[in-house]
Parts: structure tokens; sequence; C-alpha cells
């Protein structure tokens, strides 16, 4: 950890990791939020409008975090990663300026009347605010994905007389096959965490006997898109995202797999731990074939293992790599059984007295989280040693200029001012859970966002 | 081409100073002349709901430049790290004073994020003035376009200089007042009643304070950047930034004590775009002068992108912005007119 461009690594994992545990839970709930709205409007019935002014509220509070945490996200490319920046600037910088032209002027100007113009909109423009929020905010998930899966996959360029990268096709920069998976893969996923939160809050709240009218509408709604996303994630777009890099990236995949030796129907690790000593999978619990059949839909196609790969081919952290999409992989699993014995009782309903489900659905909160930063682990560790695959490699991308010593300087001032951020985010989110959502009235327009009559009136119950 | 996106993106800087420039002047009232917890609460209602708007042109600002000048981008940015991480901070710390400030009514909580917020936006007006002096002053680029500053060295606008010496403190000095009559001028058009008086008589003040320090900065500028000089007599026209500029500070003065605080504040406008047009007219066609080398300085042509990738830029860049000011006229004519002079506690 004393070379500039490890300092320069931790900075990016620790400020994006941080970063996206707001964004993660924005995303899938502007998706619930709109669905909350659309059936106010449908079934005629204010108590959905009630529960989406109460999900607003703590939409607003991780939108606040998404946002102030996402500027350093921009900067960060030139700060610490200007070799990488000026290199490929002209096409990263295509996707990234995007993202703040399409997206961020949409979500900022549609969030305000979201939040406080219900009243003067009027219900079918108060709708339409919501929905503008949730195609900005996806949006924006589609620009960063694509200058990801650029990275993971280059497409669109050629290379300069300098050695810089210069842009053919911004078509195929926004068509890339890997994003095409990579998106809707990680929009799912973030469907996965909000429908968790929501019938997580849900639970809490019957199994605390407060507000159980909204307790039942949260974990109903949460468990239906719950079901329907954690079967996506698997199928077909952890599948298609899967293939990708066995295609294009396939010493990513024997690493993720723990495969050392080359396999004609390679077999799926479900439990081991990488030695990277002996160069073997301890302690494995196998399941013969299935690689392959998932790899190549041929139960015993041939894949490729580790020692077929030159050594500095490999990814650089393979233990890491290899528990990220083992864990990524297991609590999506577990996500599956939780969500799809959930909708089952519900539909038999049972599910509002089952208190051991409930307790199940509440305790599950953080999971979901933690499956979405594995996954961007496995996505990034896996990209190792490349900064963009197969042209730069990681240590040729970083500021030739910034020293380690300023670097770590930054990265500690980042950890100091982000727990801080942690502490006061944990404390307003417990306090608008208490405060529960029958406090969520319509607020005053001509007050606007800073009004004390909202304070005053929640102080009430 | 690269031309064009140079203007685009002074464009875009542009947009950025006098939209956040209002709320960063808005956090110095607040700073200065609100005194009373309910004043304060007025001065951050009047930005509320457009102030998050206003931070996105940065983003777009700095998009722009990442895609149009790859090599600027890097170049400054890691160079300038060390500021440039504070800024990030003070952002971070400034966005969530505003955004938190309101959740909890306790008599300690809200007093600490009304001191964040405006020491925060005072600072970053003050740094945002620095950064602009730099771009004057040059930096010492090296033959491969990168360089690296520490904060402060001697203090003195040398060849060893760091971010911070005496003329860029001045520069920054008047970032700092010229944002504060620009965020007065919106304090005023936004309120009523005591605040509204204080901050006209404010920003009287701080005017005089504008009118010395852009008088002394102009001349220093000339002699600190001979570019500066070559530009406007060998492109006499050029003249008419500054004197755009000239005529915003003057109507300013004009207009405020006619009371005509809309035309006051397009004034202030007026006077932040032309001394923003003048700098970028004088240090053309350089972006960041090398203060060391004049060899190694980074202009429009040897900093951009290239061409295929600017021309298609401009296909979705203008229609993007084009559709993204309408949104913004759209939020500011719903949230406009002045925000309530005194609430009543439990009205709804």
């Amino acid at each position: 950890m004393d070379s500039a461009v490890d300092i320069h690594r931790l900075h990016f994992a620790f400020t994006i990791t941080f970063h996206y545990l707001f964004p993660q839970l924005t995303m899938g709930l502007a998706l619930l939020i709109v669905v909350l709205k659309s059936l106010a409007l449908w079934k005629r019935d204010d108590s959905y409008n009630k529960a989406a002014r109460f999900w607003g509220r703590l939409f607003a509070i991780n939108f606040a975090m998404g946002v102030v945490t996402g500027i350093p996200m921009e900067f960060q490319f030139g700060t610490n990663w200007a070799a990488f920046s000026k290199s490929a600037g002209g096409i990263i910088g295509q996707t990234l300026a995007m993202e703040g032209v399409f997206s961020f002027f949409l979500e900022s100007s549609f969030l305000g009347l979201f939040l406080y113009g219900e009243k003067r909109l009027g219900p079918k423009l108060h709708w339409l605010s919501a929905f503008l929020v949730f195609l900005g905010s996806w949006l924006s998930g589609y620009f960063i994905v694509a200058t990801n899966a650029w990275m993971q996959h280059p497409v669109g360029y050629e290379i300069g007389t300098a050695g810089e990268l210069l842009l053919t096709s911004v078509r195929e920069l926004l068509l890339n096959p890997w994003l095409l998976w990579q998106y809707p893969h990680t929009m799912i996923a973030s469907v996965v965490t909000a429908s968790f939160v929501m019938s997580g809050l849900g639970a809490f709240y019957l199994l605390m006997q407060q507000h159980e009218a909204y307790g039942r509408l949260f974990v109903r709604v949460g468990v239906v898109a719950g079901m329907a996303a954690t079967l996506l994630m698997v199928f077909p777009t952890g599948d298609g995202q899967g293939r990708m890099v066995a295609q294009h990236q396939p010493v990513t995949l024997a690493a993720m797999e723990g495969l050392f030796e080359k396999a004609e129907g390679a077999p799926l690790a479900l439990v081991g731990q990488p030695d990277m000593e002996r160069l073997r999978l301890d302690n494995p619990i196998l399941i013969p074939n299935v690689l392959s059949f998932l790899t190549y839909r041929r139960w015993t196609a041939e894949v490729k293992g580790l020692n077929d790969f030159p050594r500095d081919a490999w990814p650089d952290n393979i233990p890491l790599l290899y528990y990220s999409y083992h864990i990524m992989v297991g609590l999506g699993t577990i996500f599956i059984a939780i969500m799809v014995l959930s909708g089952f009782l519900l539909w038999r309903r049972r599910l509002y007295s089952n208190r051991a489900l409930l307790w199940t659905l509440m305790l599950a909160v953080p999971f979901p989280y933690i499956a979405n930063i594995a996954g961007w682990m496995t996505a990034e560790l896996g990209r190792q040693p490349w900064l963009i695959y197969g042209l730069m490699r990681t240590i040729e991308g970083a500021s030739p200029q910034v020293s380690a010593g300023n670097g770590l300087f930054t990265l500690l001032g980042f950890m100091g001012l982000y727990a801080l951020l942690g502490m006061l985010f944990v404390l307003l989110v417990i306090r608008e859970v208490a405060h529960g959502p029958e406090a969520a009235t319509v607020e005053k327009q001509s007050s606007g966002p800073y009004s004390r009559p909202v304070r005053a009136q929640r102080g009430i119950r | 081409m690269e031309l064009l996106w140079f203007c685009l993106a002074t464009a875009m800087i542009v947009g950025y100073v006098i939209l956040d420039g209002f709320d960063l002047g808005a956090g110095i009232v607040q700073l200065l002349v609100a005194k009373e917890e309910n004043e304060r609460a007025q001065v951050l209602r009047s930005i509320g709901p457009v102030w998050d708007g206003n931070e996105v042109w940065l983003l777009a600002a700095g998009g722009a430049l990442f895609l149009a000048f790859p090599i600027l981008y890097a170049s400054s940015f890691s160079g300038f790290y060390l500021a440039l991480m504070i800024v990030l901070w003070l952002l971070i710390l400034r966005g969530i004073a505003i955004e938190f400030r309101n959740h909890i009514d306790n008599p300690l909580w809200i007093p600490a994020w009304d001191t964040v917020f405006g020491g925060a936006s005072a600072v970053l007006a003050l740094v945002f003035g620095v950064a602009l002096g730099n771009v004057v002053r040059g930096v010492p680029l090296d033959a491969n376009g990168y360089f690296f500053l520490p904060l402060w060295t001697n203090l003195l606008p040398d060849a060893d200089a760091g971010v911070i010496d005496w003329y860029t403190l001045l520069v920054g000095a008047t970032a700092f007042v010229a944002l504060a009559v620009h965020g007065s001028l919106w304090v005023v058009i936004k309120t009523a009643g005591r605040l509204q008086e204080a901050t006209r008589a404010s920003c009287a003040k701080f005017w005089w304070g504008l009118l010395v320090i852009t008088l002394l900065i102009s001349p220093l500028s000339f002699a600190i950047q001979p570019n500066l000089w070559k530009r406007f007599t060998s492109h006499p026209w050029g003249i008419v930034f500054p004197a755009l500029a000239l005529a915003g500070l003057v109507g300013v003065r004009v207009f405020s004590v006619q009371r005509k605080d809309k035309a006051a504040f397009l004034a202030s406008s007026l006077y932040l775009a032309g001394m923003l047009a003048s700098v970028a007219f004088g240090v053309f066609p350089n972006v960041l002068p090398s203060n060391t080398a004049p060899d190694f300085s980074l202009t429009i042509y040897n900093a951009a992108a290239a061409e295929h990738g600017l021309m298609i830029a401009l296909w979705w860049f203008i229609p993007g912005m084009v559709l993204a000011i309408a949104y913004s006229i759209f939020t500011y004519r719903h949230f406009a007119g002045k925000v309530d002079g005194d609430e009543t506690e439990g009205e709804l």
C-alpha cells in the first residue's frame, strides 16, 4: 500500500463504494415510486399517494447523499487518473458529459417538483414528475454503465498517432454488446435493493404493530417487485453477463470460478478457498460439468483454467475476486428463495401473519447492498490488470504527478468526511422511519422545501 | 471546431458562475447579513429548489471540458489536485447543509448547518477565484503537459508559485466580492422586510469594494500575463468584453439605486460574464499557459480531442442543453415569487 497507484486505486474504490450505497437504492426506488403513483391513479386510492410521499422523503435523503458523493466521481478521473483521462477522455468524456446534460438536469428539475409541487401540479402532472425523475435516474445509470462497459470491452475507437484513443463511432459506444447485458443486470440489481428495503420496512412496521396498513402495502409491493427482480437478476441478465465475461475475458472467468486447470466438463465451485501459493482451490465443494454448461451450453465443453494464461494477464487479486463473485451469486440465490417463498405466502394470504418470514424480510435489508457492491467488485477486480481491457494497464493510468503522500492525505480526508455523512444519514433515516407514513402530508407549496410547518406538523403525532 | 468548443465550454462556465454564483453569494449573505434564524431560513428558501440544478452546471461544464479538451482536463485536475479535493469537500458539506438543515428542529442542529452552509459558500467563492487567477498567471507545465502545484509556497506569483500567491488570492477576493454582490441582488429579489433592506445596504457596500478591486486587479493581470496585452492590442475588438463587464458594474449601481432589482441582477450577471469572457479572450489560444516554458502551454489545439468526437458531440450537446435550459426555466417559473417573510407555525 505504499505505491501511488495503490493509493489511487483505494481512493477510487473507497469513494465509489460509499457513493454506490445511495444510487443503488434511488434508481430502484424511483421505479417503485412510479408504481405507487400509478396504483394511486388506477385504484383511486389515496393511501398509495401517501406511501409515495413517505418513500419520496426517504428518496430525497438518499438522493442528496448520492449527489454530494457523486460529484467527486467525475472529478477523480482527472485528479487521480490523469493519464487515463488524457488518453481516453475523448471517448468516456462523451458518456460522462451526456449524463450531466441529459439526466442530471432532468432529475434535479423534476425532483423539486415531485417533492414540493404535489398540490399545484395535480395528480397527473405529479405522476409525470415522478416518472421523469425515474427516467432521469435510469438514463444516468445508462451513461455510467456505458462508460464502464467501454472500459471492460472497448469498442468504436481507433488508436491515434500519439497512442491516444480516438472515438470512431458513438453508436457503437452506446450500443456496446457488453453494455446491453451489464445495464439491465445493474438496474435490476438496484430494483432488488429497493424491493428488499421496501418489504423490509413493511415487515418492521408489521412486527412492531405500527402503521400496519402501510406495512402490508410496503410488503406487498416490495415482494411482488422483488420476486420479479430477483429472478431476472439470474436469468437472463446474470447469465448473459457471465457469457460476456466468458467470451471476452476468459482469464477473468477462470479466476472468478477458482479454476486453475483447464477442464472438459468443468465443475462449478460452490465453496472453496483459492490458494495462490499452491495454485489450487482448497476444500472445494464442486458440482460437476455445470460451469461448462453455463458457459457454453454443453456439459462437456472445454473451459480454460488460469494456468492456460500467462501470469501477467491474471487479475492481481484473485482471492478477493473469487470471494466477491461467490458472495454475489450466493446472496442472489438466497434472495430468490426469500422472495419466491414470500410471494407464495402472499398469494395464500398467510404472509402478514408469518412472523418468521417477516423477520427474515426485515433482517435481509443489508444484504442486497452487499451483493451489489460484491457484483461491482467482481466487475472491477475482474478487469485487472487492465484499466481499459486489452488497451491500457491500470498501472499506466494514474496521475504521474500526484504522489502517494498527497493521495493518502485526501483518501483519509474522504474517509473522515464520509464517516460523518454515514452517521448523519443513519440518524435521519431512523427519524423518518419513526415518524412513519401517516406523517407524510402534502407539503405547503408556497413555503417550499425549507418550511417550518412541515417540521411542526411532524412534531404533533 | 476547437474554437467552437472553446466558446461552448466558456459559455458553460459562464452559465455555472452566474447560476451557482448567486447561491454561493446567498451563502455569503447568510454568513454576513442574515442575523436571525428566521432570516437565515429565508435565504435558504430563496435558493432551495434551484441550487441543485445550478450545481449541475458545474458537472455539465466539467463534462464538456472532459470530452472536448481531455488533455486540459487531465493536466489541470491532477495539477490542482489538493485545491480541487478541498473544493469537493466544501461542495459536499455545503450540499448536505442545505438538504439536511430542516430535517431536525433543534437549537443546535440548525445553527450548525447554517454556519457550514455560509462558511463553505464563502470559501468556495474565494477558491473559484483563486483557480481563475491560476489560469491567468499560468502553471509550470512540463513537456508531457503535466504539473503539480502545492497549495502555497512563498506566496509570490513567480515560477515557484503554489496555487495560492498574492495575485491569485486577490483574484479570489474579487470573486468573493463579486459573488457577494450577485448573491445579495438575488436575495433582494426573493425576500421582503428587514432582511431585504439589510441586504440592500450591504450590497451597496460590497459594490464599492467590487469597484475598487476590479480597478486594481485589471492592470495587475496585464502585468502578470503578457499574453493579455498582445491579444487586446492585436485584436482590439476584444475590448468589447471588458466594456461589457464595466457596463454591468455601472448598471448594478444605477439599477440598485432605482430599486430595479431584477435589472440590477441581470447587470451583475453581465459583469460576471464580461469578466470571464475577457479572461477567455485574453489567454486565447491558450487554455492553460505555462509560466516556466511558454512552448509547453496547453492551447485549444494541442489539448483538444479528435475532430470526429467533437463533431459528433455537437449533435447531442447543443440540443441537450436547450432541453436542460427549458426544464430550468420551468422550475424557476414554478418557484417564482418571494419566499414568505414570516411563516406561522403549524399552518398547513
